[in-house]
Parts: structure tokens; C-alpha cells; sequence
């Protein structure tokens, strides 16, 4: 979230696309109904399905699964042809003037550079005009047609609403009540939020989903402002934190990222990173790369991490690929060239496509641990369990340990919410019988590694027996303490440079924010963009002061926010060139003359001055990108790309399938059904009911919703003779399940290029432990494809078949 | 935001449920009790986006033990209420004729503690059934028979009767938790305040603004549900199209206790005992009046000689 | 006639007074169960019908056992008042001298008998009392059982529960009040009580009461 949940209340107009919050995101979904009875906000819901979300929307609209991208580029279309855009935002704060190289070019679907074989673009060319002054060119005036302006608008030009309903289904006329209603939202006093989730990461140009709204949110002048922005709706209580503490296989906590195989040294790993800024004055926060990396090692590896070995640098491992991403790992299972895994908090065999292929994988591990609260599938995933689990246990020989693990609620520590709180916890229960924290099952597992290489030694035994493993009790690391490290410390005593009989930084003392960290290693710090979160002051986190000066909603004193206990990101951009709110009821931050104030923290220095500094300043530009340049595998503008499996051809671009740069596995796109053998549109969901595959163990919410059930429309039920209620089967070239079915009216058929498409509902929530029914999962048909950029699977948009069976005999 | 109710205190509190708190009893007569602010829970249908968090938080904090059940083409599960379940979300998709377009109407069942409650009204074990001062209609186990008259009593529909303990169980308002201060825990789980529980007046203030939201929204029959037919109710709903409850998975358009109902526990009660009454005492008037019908000496001999004729 | 009616022959016994069989072992057995099951009944659906009688609930072991027994009670009523059906309908049809009888109420309430029709086995305020209490227990068999909610609860509705409730009390009201005037009748006409205690009337009663029965007794003979 760019903003905080508590700040959705501030908005004018809510747009839920790309998600559910309603049922997914009940809790959070408050705040829109908060916005809605107290300041008249507006809902939106753009769904397949008419949701829970719809059910209290001021305003709904159909769209087939997997087209997103086509409605948003036609919004943004609208905006652009009907002057809905807010200029002086957009020349401002967006790349809109910028000049983009002359090669750049995009035809029939494809940006310039592509290479088919490799299913990837040469990106040399996606990218801006650079002066001789090392500063980017511009054209304020924005007539230059390689400017990013221009670019854009002809790129979105296709996009009109006659070939947006062409391709997603939406009626014209709804499609065009919500551009209106998004349009009117380009006024400087009118704001839009956007909620989305895994309705739009789940694609294979997921990334460009959420891409093309920020876009449109750009437009309309509504990032960085309160009650705007993007609002990523997190699945799992603590999602968020798992990215910010760089769980993904090529980072490091706080965003900065693992060396690849080719930097060697820590010079080349540095000479890519810490980019210098690109328009005079600008500031370009990423020039502190350099701060935070030495920091972080040296909280991982403490006095191993010197200036010598340049800060531990090759302790680190090298990425060969471009990530271990889920869809690769279990692929090198499945070639027999992974065989062990330790999966913490996790149940694959439910949560990753393809399942046959799971199970395949799995059963070809040597070892298998597992650590979770609950008896997952997964963990039980060489069980029989009838059609629900049809193996042979006897031909399974992988060893498989279940680590019991204690729940959230049975240990203290911080979750992180969507909007970035830190919001710290206390145990309300103690732990069952044998569970164990995580931190103790990992103490033990490092200890006993450690004590091993000590021991045996080892091929570079250093990065793990020069740990840095301070804490008390070496067996169970306490989570203030490991909350402290994360916050940063000082190593060595910091004198000031202007008066040496004064310390700068104390030895032993917590850092009181990231600004203060150094690169000469007298500063250790695990996350940089947590630091502030446990300072001299206390625990941050633990904070519960609800005080909110002008129903700011930003609750300054309410736990911790990274970065720097700041609510909305971009925050700067709530004001315009003059430093002064673009809406004055809606002030953020405010520049005096001399510095920047307000209900906020500042996300721009203090004194930066508003007609020099721009506001984005994680870019070295300083501005907002409309154009992203080669940050993006599959092209500098979003484009419209049918799911790998469609009911329809690519009308824009009919000669490519799916997203061209999307990574597919040998054997895998074989593995891909056509729409002359599966003919209808599915897509999978969460229920709010449920939470994922856990609360099927839960009494209440198996009783709230107890049978695995596919949802599908009246029309379709005609057709192949469904009744509600009975049994139907549903297949996809990967694999079959049988469901209960819903017939209702919340599902209509699309009318799409002339083609009537059924869609077929599908929630993920069964499977064959707990209390619940048994039931099966999407995952059994859904296709081992995911995004370009991060490899979210293709959980949204697929292609099976339906029809009705004879129940199983009681 | 309605204000939240605060957290409980954490020093023992007197809970107000002794018959000090009773404003009425089932099938017996009781001093009135204190009088304090009749309380009220206020369900917003245009703000409940159907999570069943309520339903969910109602089995937990009552402690109750629903079966899992199976999907029958519908979102609504359990499909009714039962001993154990005592609020449902009831789920209904209804195309408004007037735009065509498809409202999901989705309304949290249970009982809506009526001020003039029917149950009451037909339950015949003293103590079974009683009605405290702020206006909650709970149940008493203790005292339950499991006769099911609360059943027939209801104009709602709402209680069900145990076979396995013949007792009735319904929605209590949470009296346990009202009576030291706190709200019930379906409002207390309820995550947009599409549940808000308070003194009745200000929930219907609050009701007043949410309809004045909806009118602005196009609702123009937005409104209040608060049937006059049973003296207004303690559970009361904010509707979109108030003039049609019955769209609302059939909830009644102007309840009131059933005629049969009031026959019979009001004219048939009192009526039934008069006339027993009655016949047995002018049995005993007639007696004193008359005497008894004896068989006279002369009688038993005329039947001596009728039967001493035949035999001779 | 069969052995059910009151034996037809050799059923006067000479002797001061002069006994007459009226009632046989077994049809006294079936009417005293009967009788037991229709004060029990009275009992236990008194207790539920006013709050004021459920008091009278304790004697079936509280409220509960009351709900629990008292449908059951009604099944043996039932089956007993069929029995005692059986055996006395024939007796009970409507004649002439019926219709005159009822016609003199001033006579009958006086128990100035010797004014009134000679009268058969019953006459027509018992006749009356039998046929009121065979409608009756119809009824309240049948709204009784519409009311069982534990073995019927589901194949009524609501508002035919409703029904069925108001029938059934005002048809026990009825019963009660007919059963009322069974015991005062037979309480006030002194001598009728042995009929179903020993089976016997004295000769005098018969023949104050029921002359043609007995005449019809003795002609037979």
C-alpha cells in the first residue's frame, strides 16, 4: 500500500478491481464503508463475479478474467481523450515530458527487441533520452511525439470502449459509467483509491495489472495524496513483512537485492546500484545503497563483516537465474535436482499450480520438513486419502518431518499490515503441546549446522560459523531482541565531525533511524526500512496511542510505519509546485518557506525545495514513471495479453499467445488447453469464510462454509443440465475435480468479440485435512505458468470444462 | 463510526440478571423491575457485506457446537437455524425490477427480541422466558420444558427447540455480556459496523443518517425496520427497500403475534378456566338446589317385583 | 349382542335389593383406564394451559416430564376410548323417546324421572356425553398430534401448529367440561357409581333410571 488502510476513509471514490476486499480484506473493508457513510464516498467493483464487494458497491461492471489491462488502458484512454487528466500533477511529478530513445518501438503486440527463442526483449532501447549533462531530456511543452506523453497516448489509443468491451465482455455503457466516475477524480479536490490483490498479481502480466492502474492513478493526480493511491490489499496477516525482510529467493531485507553469479565483487555489485540522480537537484534516496547494504551485514555477520573482506561481501550467495522463485524450485524438484526442502508456514501442494506435478516433485525429495501450526497437506501429501489424495504411499520414499509450530496469537512479535504497520502483539495463549516458536526451531537448526562445520568443517563454512548470534539465550532468540537487531545499533562510537568531544552515534545504542546509518561499519542494521521501529525511545511498534490531529487518518502514534514511521508514501506529491496541498481540506505535508511540515512525515528531506526536488525520490528522476524504462521484462507500458489459456485470440495482438515474455518450463506449454477443448473462462478465489487452506481446521469456519462448491451462471447451468446443488466435474488439460455447484445470477456470461464466454467460479479453500468436507483445490487444474517480472502463478485466468456427475454413494 | 463500546472493565462487575432486572417473566407475575435504558442492535443490511464473522463469534462466545453440515447451491450455511446456531446469514439474490440489475441481499437472521414477544407470550413454564428491563427476551434454560409453544408464539420464526435436551435456544442479545456493560459479540465482531448495539434512540438516530445516505444514494425506500405490529423490536434493520422486507429472504412485512396466538393464550386462558370453572360449580349449586337423585323404597321394590314376576 | 353390553341374561339377581350386572371386568377395566388417562391428561394439560395450574406439573415430575408424558397419556387415551367405543356405540345411537326426553330439562334437573320416557340403557344426556367425548378425543388426537413437535415437529407448519394448539385446548376445555358433567352426573344420581366399581346396579336404580333396560332384562331372561 502506498497508503494506510485508516487513510482509505479520506477517499472520494473507492475502485475494488483486481479484488475482493470485502471478503477478502473484511476487516480493512471498514474503512471503505467508513469513506462511504461519512463523506458520501463512491464504490466501485469490476469483477468476473458480482462479490461480496458488489453487494455493497454503489456501482458494478462484468469483466472476463485476465483482461484487466485492456479496461484500464481504456480508461486511461477515455481520460486522455476527454482532458480528465490532471496537468499539472502530471507534468510535474510523471515522466510525461521525458524523451524516450528513438528506437523504442511497440507493433502488433510486441515492444522492440524481442527474441522469440528466448521468450524475452533486448531492452536496450526502453529507455529515456539522456542530455550531455547527464540529465534527462524534456519537453515541457509535451509536443515532442517521443515524449513519454505522447508515447502513451498512442499507445492507449486502440484501447477505445468499443475494443474494451470487444475484449473484456464489460457492456459499453457500464465501461463507460466508470470511466466517468474515475474521470471526475482528475479534479484536484477529487481523490480515488485503488484496492486490489491477488485478482491482479495472479496473471501472467500480473506486475502490468497493477502497473497500468498506477498509471491512471498518476493521471489523475491521485498518488501521494490522502484517501488515494495504490492499495495492495495483503493476503496473510504478515505478507508484507515477508517481502520487506527479503524472504524472496534474490533479496535481502529492506528491498536491496542478492548479487547475481556476474558480480564477482562488491565493486560491480555497487556499480549498479546507487543510482546517481537524473535531473539537476534532484535527490535520489537509493545513493544511501551503499549505508544500507555495509549495515546489514554487518548485523548478519557482526565483526566477520570488515572493511578487509569488503563487509563480507562473498559470504553472500550468487543468483545463477534470475530468482529460486516457488515455480522454479518445485520444477527442480521435479527434474530430481532439488531434494530437500524445508517448507516454514507453507503448503505448496494447495498453493502452487499444476498439482499432479506437485506431487510428482515432492515424492522425488529426498527429505521433506515441514513447520506449521496445522497439519497441511503438504506435510501429508504421501497420505491416501481416497480421489481427495489418490497416491501410493508404499512408492512415495521421501522422508518427510512435521515440525510442530505455535501460532501467531500464541507469541509476541510484529505482524506488518498492508499500509506497512508494524504493529506489535502479545501471546494471548501458550502453545500446544510439542509446538515450538519458528525462532527456536531455526536456533536449533543454525546451532546444530554450526556446531557440525566446526566439527567436520566444510566447503566455505565461514558465512554460517561467523553468524552473528548475539543473543541471550542462544537456543531461542527472543523477538524484541530480534526485533532490535532488525532497527539497527550502533557498533562503534561515532564522533562529530564538527566537535570531536561530542558523540554522533553511542556504541550500543539502537539507531534512531535509518539516516543515521554509515558505511564505514560502525552501524549494524537488519532491515534499514524498519529501522525507527525499536530506538533508545522503546518499541515503536508497541505504541497505541490513537490520537489523529485533523482526521488526518495518518495516527502518527498509533505502532510504527517504514519507512520512518511515514503513513503515506510519496507524500510530497500531496502538494503542488509551490509546496501548498493541491486540496487544502486534504493537507498532507506543507512547505513553510523554509521546510516541509504537516500530519505526516515528510517523504522528501526536510528543506527540500518543492520547484527543485521532485517528489518521487526512490527514482533517480525524482518523478513518477509512466514509461519504466528497462525495469520491466515484458515492456516499458502495460499491453493488453490474453491469459495463456483464453476463450478468445488476442485481438490487439492475435498472433501472440499469452504474455511473450512469460517463462514457461519445458513440458509445460504442451500442458496448455485450448478453448476448442475447454471452452469456458475459470477463475479461483478466496471466500471470506475461509482463510486459505488453515481455517478449514477451524469448527466455525467449516461450519460457515463446509463443501468445496464451483460457482457458475444460470445460462450455463441451462446448457449442460446443472442443478444448484448437485454434483458437477471440472477439468483442465492438467487435471480434474469434482465440486458441489452454485448456479446464480452473481455470474452472467460475456458477450466477448462476438463470443459468448461462461465463466466458472472456483474457491481454493478445500483439501483433504481438517474439519471441513474433503474437497480439492484450484490448483489441480490451474497452469504452471506465472507474471514476467515475479512469477506469481496464473491463478486467475484458465480454461476447463464442465459437466454434471452422479453424486459420490454416502 | 458509531463510537465502539469500550473494553470491559477488568474488576468483577455485578452482572444485572437477577429478577430485580425483569420486566417480564413467562407465566408469572413479577414486581416491574428497575427501569434503565432499553438497548437495542442495529443491523445495517446496506453496510453487511455477509462475512458471517457474527455468526462465527456467536458460536464461539456461546460456547455452541454446530455440525458441519454440506453445500446445497447456496452461500447461506447452515441452511436455518438450529439449536446451535443461533444468527444466519440469509443470502438472496433479487434483480430489481425497477433497474434490472441484480441487488444481493444479504440479512443477518435472528431473533429480533421484540417488545411485545410472542414466545413469551405462549411459553407456559414459569421463568422460562423473561424480558429484562432494557428491552433483551432471553431464554432460561433452567426452566425450559422444550414444549415448542415459543415456537408457535414467534411471528419470526426463530426459535429452535433441542431434541436431544428439549430445550429452546435462541439469539440472547448476549444478555450475559449486556448486563456488565458490554455489546453482543456478533456487533463486537462485525467488521464495517453493519452491527452496532447502543441505547434504542441512538441507534435509531444512527439509522436516520444511514437512510438519509441511502436516499442519496437512490434508495428512496430506504428505512427502518422496526415493526410496530410487536411493539417495536430490540433488534432492529436498516433496509434498502423497506417497503418490501419479505425480498429480505422473507422477512416479514408488519409481524404481529399470530390471532390464533393471542386466542389462545388470552380469551382461550381465561375463557377455558371460567367455563370449567363454571361447570363444575353449577354442578355443585344444582346439587344443593336439588339434592341427590336417590332410589326410592318403593322404587327398589317395584324392581323387586318386576324381577321376582319374571322368575316366579 | 355380543358379551361386550351389560349382560343380557341372567344379569338380574334376586335379593333386597335386587342387583343387576351393568358393566362386565372388561369393560369396567377399559373405562377406568380410560377415566385414569383422562384425569391424567387433564392433569398434566391443565399445567400447561395456565400458568396458575402449573403447580399440578410436579405430579408428573415437573414441567419436562409433563411435555414428555402427556402426548403419551394421550396415545392410551385414545386406544382406551376406542375400546370403550367398541363396546357402546351401537348402544348410543339416537331414538324417539331420546328426543323427549331431552325435551322435559326440567324434569331431568329435578330427577322427577317419573315424568320422563321409560328410558333404555342410556339415555339421552349420556348419549350425549358419549358422542361429545368421541368428537372430542378426535380432535385433540389429531391437533395433539399436530402439536408433538418430537416426532411430528416437521411435517406441520407453523400456522397449522397454531391451529392445531387453540383446537386442542378449547377441545380439552370441552372435554374437560364434559367429563365434568360425567362425574357430577353420576356422583349426583346416587347409586350409578357401583355400576363401574362392582359392575352391579340395585334393581331400584335400574328401574328409577332405566326401565326398559331392565324390563328388556328381565323379559329376556
Amino acid at each position: 500500500m502506498t497508503n494506510a488502510w485508516t487513510d482509505i476513509r479520506n477517499t472520494d471514490l473507492v475502485v475494488i478491481m483486481g479484488g475482493n476486499a470485502a471478503e477478502a480484506h473484511p476487516c480493512g473493508f471498514k474503512w471503505v464503508t467508513e469513506a462511504k457513510a461519512n463523506r458520501g464516498a463512491k464504490l466501485i467493483v469490476v469483477d468476473p463475479r458480482y462479490t461480496r464487494s458488489a453487494s455493497v458497491a454503489d456501482f458494478y461492471a462484468p469483466i472476463r478474467p485476465g483482461t484487466d489491462i485492456a479496461f484500464l488502458l481504456g480508461v486511461i484512454n477515455y481520460c486522455i481523450q476527454n482532458d480528465k487528466v490532471q496537468w499539472d500533477y502530471v507534468k510535474a511529478f510523471t515522466s510525461a515530458p521525458y524523451l524516450v530513445k528513438a528506437g523504442f518501438k511497440y507493433e502488433d503486440g510486441l515492444f522492440d527487441g524481442y527474441d522469440e527463442s528466448k521468450r524475452d526483449y533486448n531492452r536496450s532501447n526502453w529507455d529515456l533520452q539522456i542530455g550531455p549533462d547527464g540529465a534527462v531530456m524534456v519537453d515541457e511543452t509535451l509536443q515532442d511525439p517521443r515524449c513519454v506523453w505522447n508515447l502513451l497516448k498512442a499507445h492507449v489509443a486502440q484501447y477505445t470502449p468499443d475494443m474494451v468491451s470487444r475484449i473484456c465482455g464489460t457492456p459499453k455503457d457500464k465501461f463507460l459509467k466508470v470511466c466517468d466516475m474515475i474521470a471526475m477524480t482528475s479534479a484536484k479536490d477529487k481523490v480515488m483509491t485503488s484496492m486490489y490483490a491477488l485478482g491482479w498479481t495472479q496473471h501472467s502480466k500480473g506486475s502490468q495489472n497493477i502497473r497500468a492502474m498506477a498509471m491512471l492513478q498518476l493521471i489523475l493526480g491521485n498518488i501521494g495524496v490522502r484517501g488515494g493511491g495504490m492499495n495492495a490489499l495483503r493476503g496473510h496477516s504478515n505478507i508484507q513483512g515477508l517481502t520487506d525482510i527479503g524472504l524472496m529467493s534474490n533479496l535481502i531485507p529492506g528491498y536491496l537485492t542478492l548479487p547475481n553469479e556476474r558480480e564477482t565483487t562488491f565493486d560491480t555489485y555497487m556499480a549498479t546500484r546507487g543510482f546517481k540522480p537524473l535531473r539537476p537537484g534532484q535527490m535520489s534516496y537509493w545513493q544511501n545503497y551503499r549505508k544500507f547494504f555495509v549495515s546489514f551485514q554487518k548485523a548478519m555477520w557482526g565483526s566477520a563483516a570488515t572493511l578487509e573482506n569488503n563487509w563480507a561481501y562473498d559470504y553472500l550467495p550468487k543468483l545463477d537465474v534470475p530468482a529460486y522463485d516457488v515455480l522454479r524450485a518445485f520444477e527442480l524438484m521435479h527434474q530430481g535436482k532439488m531434494n530437500g526442502y524445508i517448507c516454514q508456514g507453507f503448503n505448496p501442494l494447495l498453493s502452487f499450480p499444476n498439482r499432479k506435478k506437485l506431487t510428482v516433485a515432492l515424492s522425488k525429495l529426498k527429505f521433506l520438513v515441514t513447520m506449521d501450526p496445522l497439519e497441511t497437506e503438504t506435510s501429508r501429501f504421501w497420505e491416501n486419502h481416497g480421489e481427495h489424495n489418490d497416491v501410493d504411499p508404499s512408492k512415495i520414499q521421501t522422508e518427510v518431518i512435521q515440525l510442530p509450530s505455535t501460532c501467531f496469537a500464541e507469541d509476541e512479535g510484529a505482524l506488518v499490515n498492508s499500509g506497512r504497520w508494524l504493529q506489535w502483539h502479545w501471546a494471548g495463549a501458550t502453545p500446544p503441546a510439542e509446538a515450538k516458536a519458528d525462532a527456536w526451531i531455526m536456533a536449533q537448526i543454525h546451532l546444530r549446522l554450526k556446531e557440525l562445520y566446526q566439527k567436520e568443517g566444510g566447503a566455505y563454512a565461514d558465512p554460517i560459523v561467523n553468524l552473528h548470534w548475539p543473543y541471550k539465550d542462544k537456543n531461542d532468540p527472543k523477538p524484541e531482541e530480534i526485533a532490535k537487531e532488525l532497527n539497527g545499533y550502533v557498533v562503534e562510537n561515532v564522533a562529530d565531525p564538527n566537535d570531536s568531544s561530542k558523540m554522533l552515534l553511542q556504541k550500543g545504542k539502537q539507531v534512531p533511524g535509518f539516516a543515521v546509518l554509515r558505511d564505514d561499519g560502525s552501524t549494524a542494521c537488519g532491515n534499514w526500512i524498519y529501522s525507527g521501529c525499536f530506538t533508545e525511545a522503546g518499541n515503536a511498534m508497541a505504541r497505541r496511542d490513537n490520537s489523529d490531529p485533523d482526521d488526518a487518518g495518518t495516527y502518527l502514534k498509533w505502532a510504527f510505519a517504514w519507512p520512518a514511521n511515514r503513513r503515506i508514501l510519496y507524500n510530497r506529491a500531496s502538494a503542488d509546485l509551490n509546496g501548498k496541498p493541491w486540496d487544502p481540506s486534504r493537507k498532507l505535508i506543507e512547505w513553510d518557506g523554509s521546510k516541509w511540515s504537516g500530519y505526516d512525515v515528510p517523504d522528501i528531506a526536510p528543506a527540500a525545495k518543492p520547484d527543485v526536488v521532485g517528489p518521487f525520490i526512490m527514482n533517480p528522476e525524482g518523478t513518477a514513471r509512466l514509461f519504466t524504462r528497462g525495469m520491466m521484462r515484458d515492456g516499458p507500458f502495460p499491453t493488453h495479453y490474453e491469459p495463456f489459456e483464453s476463450p478468445v485470440t488476442n485481438v490487439v495482438a492475435p498472433k501472440v499467445r499469452g504474455n511473450p515474455a512469460a517463462r514457461v518450463f519445458r513440458g509445460d506449454m504442451e500442458q496448455f488447453g485450448d478453448s476448442k477443448e475447454f471452452p469456458y473462462a475459470a477463475t479461483s478465489y478466496r471466500l471470506t469464510e475461509h482463510f486459505h487452506f488453515w481455517t478449514k481446521h477451524v469448527q466455525p469456519n467449516a461450519v460457515v462454509q463446509p463443501e468445496f462448491f464451483v460457482e457458475i451462471s444460470e445460462e450455463l447451468a441451462k446448457e449442460k443440465g446443472i442443478t444448484s446443488g448437485g454434483w458437477v466435474r471440472v477439468w483442465s488439460k492438467r487435471g480434474s475435480v469434482k465440486a458441489k455447484a452454485v448456479v446464480t445470477k452473481r455470474i452472467k456470461p460475456l458477450i466477448c468479440d462476438g463470443k459468448t464466454v461462461h465463466v466458472v467460479g472456483i474457491p481454493l479453500h478445500w483439501g483433504f485435512t481438517g474439519v471441513a468436507r474433503k474437497g480439492f483445490g484450484p490448483n489441480s487444474l490451474t497452469p504452471y505458468v506465472g507474471d514476467a517480472n515475479i512469477e506469481t502463478p496464473e491463478y486467475k485466468a484458465f480454461l476447463v470444462d464442465i459437466e454434471p456427475i452422479a453424486g459420490p454413494v454416502a | 463510526m458509531y463510537p465502539p463500546l469500550p473494553n470491559p472493565s477488568v474488576s468483577p462487575v455485578a452482572a444485572k440478571l437477577s429478577d430485580k432486572n425483569l420486566m417480564r417473566r413467562s407465566a408469572s407475575t413479577i414486581p416491574q423491575g428497575e427501569p434503565v435504558q432499553q438497548v437495542a442492535k442495529l443491523i445495517d443490511t446496506s453496510k453487511c457485506i455477509g462475512c458471517k464473522a457474527c455468526q462465527t463469534a456467536c458460536l464461539e462466545w456461546n460456547n455452541l457446537k454446530e455440525e458441519v453440515g454440506f453445500n446445497t447451491g447456496s452461500l447461506t450455511n447452515p441452511h436455518d437455524l438450529t439449536t446451535a446456531s443461533w444468527t444466519l446469514m440469509r443470502f438472496t439474490e433479487w434483480v430489481n425490477p425497477e433497474t434490472d440489475n441484480l441487488e444481493w441481499l444479504i440479512r443477518k437472521d435472528g431473533c429480533m427480541h421484540c417488545a411485545d414477544p410472542g414466545c413469551l407470550k405462549a411459553c407456559p413454564a414459569p421463568g422460562a422466558i423473561v424480558q429484562y428491563t432494557n428491552g433483551i427476551v432471553d431464554f432460561v434454560k433452567e426452566n425450559c420444558i422444550g414444549c415448542g409453544y415459543c415456537v408457535k408464539g414467534c411471528p419470526f420464526n426463530i426459535p429452535r427447540i433441542s431434541k436431544a435436551e428439549g430445550k429452546a435456544y435462541k439469539c440472547t442479545l448476549c444478555s450475559d455480556r449486556v448486563a456488565v456493560g458490554q455489546g453482543p459479540a456478533c456487533a463486537k465482531a462485525c467488521p464495517t459496523q453493519a452491527i452496532v448495539f447502543g441505547p434504542k434512540e441512538d441507534m435509531k438516530k444512527h439509522a436516520e443518517a444511514r437512510i438519509k445516505d441511502l436516499k442519496s444514494r437512490g434508495y428512496k425506500n430506504a428505512g427502518l425496520y422496526d415493526p410496530p405490529g410487536v411493539g417495536g423490536t430490540h433488534v432492529m434493520y436498516v433496509l434498502h427497500h423497506a417497503d418490501k422486507p419479505e425480498i429480505y429472504a422473507g422477512l416479514p412485512n408488519n409481524p404481529t403475534i399470530s390471532p390464533l396466538v393471542e386466542v389462545w393464550k388470552g380469551a382461550v386462558k381465561y375463557a377455558g378456566l371460567a367455563v370449567m370453572g363454571a361447570a363444575a360449580a353449577i354442578g355443585v349449586v344444582h346439587h344443593l338446589v336439588n339434592g341427590p337423585n336417590r332410589v326410592s323404597r318403593e322404587e327398589e321394590e317395584a324392581a323387586k317385583r318386576l324381577a321376582e314376576g319374571e322368575t316366579k | 349382542m355380543s358379551g361386550a353390553g351389560p349382560s343380557t341374561s341372567g344379569s338380574v339377581h334376586r335379593g333386597d335389593p335386587v342387583l343387576v350386572d351393568r358393566y362386565t371386568v372388561g369393560a369396567r377395566m377399559n373405562h377406568w383406564v380410560t377415566a385414569t388417562s383422562l384425569v391424567l391428561l387433564a392433569l398434566s394439560g391443565l399445567s400447561l394451559f395456565h400458568p396458575s395450574l402449573f403447580f399440578l406439573s410436579s405430579l408428573f415430575g415437573g414441567g419436562s416430564w409433563t411435555r414428555v408424558i402427556h402426548p403419551w397419556i394421550g396415545l392410551v387415551l385414545f386406544v382406551g376410548f376406542l375400546g370403550l367405543f367398541l363396546r357402546f356405540w351401537k348402544l348410543n345411537l339416537w331414538n324417539r323417546d331420546d328426543r323427549k326426553w331431552l325435551l322435559s330439562p326440567r324434569a331431568i334437573l329435578t330427577g322427577h324421572e317419573e315424568t320422563l320416557p321409560e328410558i333404555g340403557t342410556y339415555n339421552a344426556g349420556q348419549k350425549l356425553v358419549f358422542w361429545q367425548m368421541s368428537l372430542l378425543i378426535i380432535v385433540l388426537i389429531v391437533s395433539g398430534i399436530a402439536m408433538w413437535d418430537e416426532y411430528f415437529g416437521s411435517y406441520f407448519s407453523i400456522t397449522q401448529k397454531r391451529v392445531a394448539v387453540l383446537v386442542h385446548a378449547v377441545a380439552a376445555i370441552g372435554a374437560i367440561c364434559v367429563w365434568i358433567v360425567h362425574i357430577y352426573a353420576a356422583i349426583w344420581v346416587r347409586g350409578t357409581i357401583s355400576a363401574m366399581t362392582r359392575g352391579q346396579v340395585t334393581g331400584g336404580w335400574a328401574w328409577r333410571h332405566h326401565r326398559k333396560w331392565l324390563r328388556n332384562l328381565v323379559t329376556k331372561h
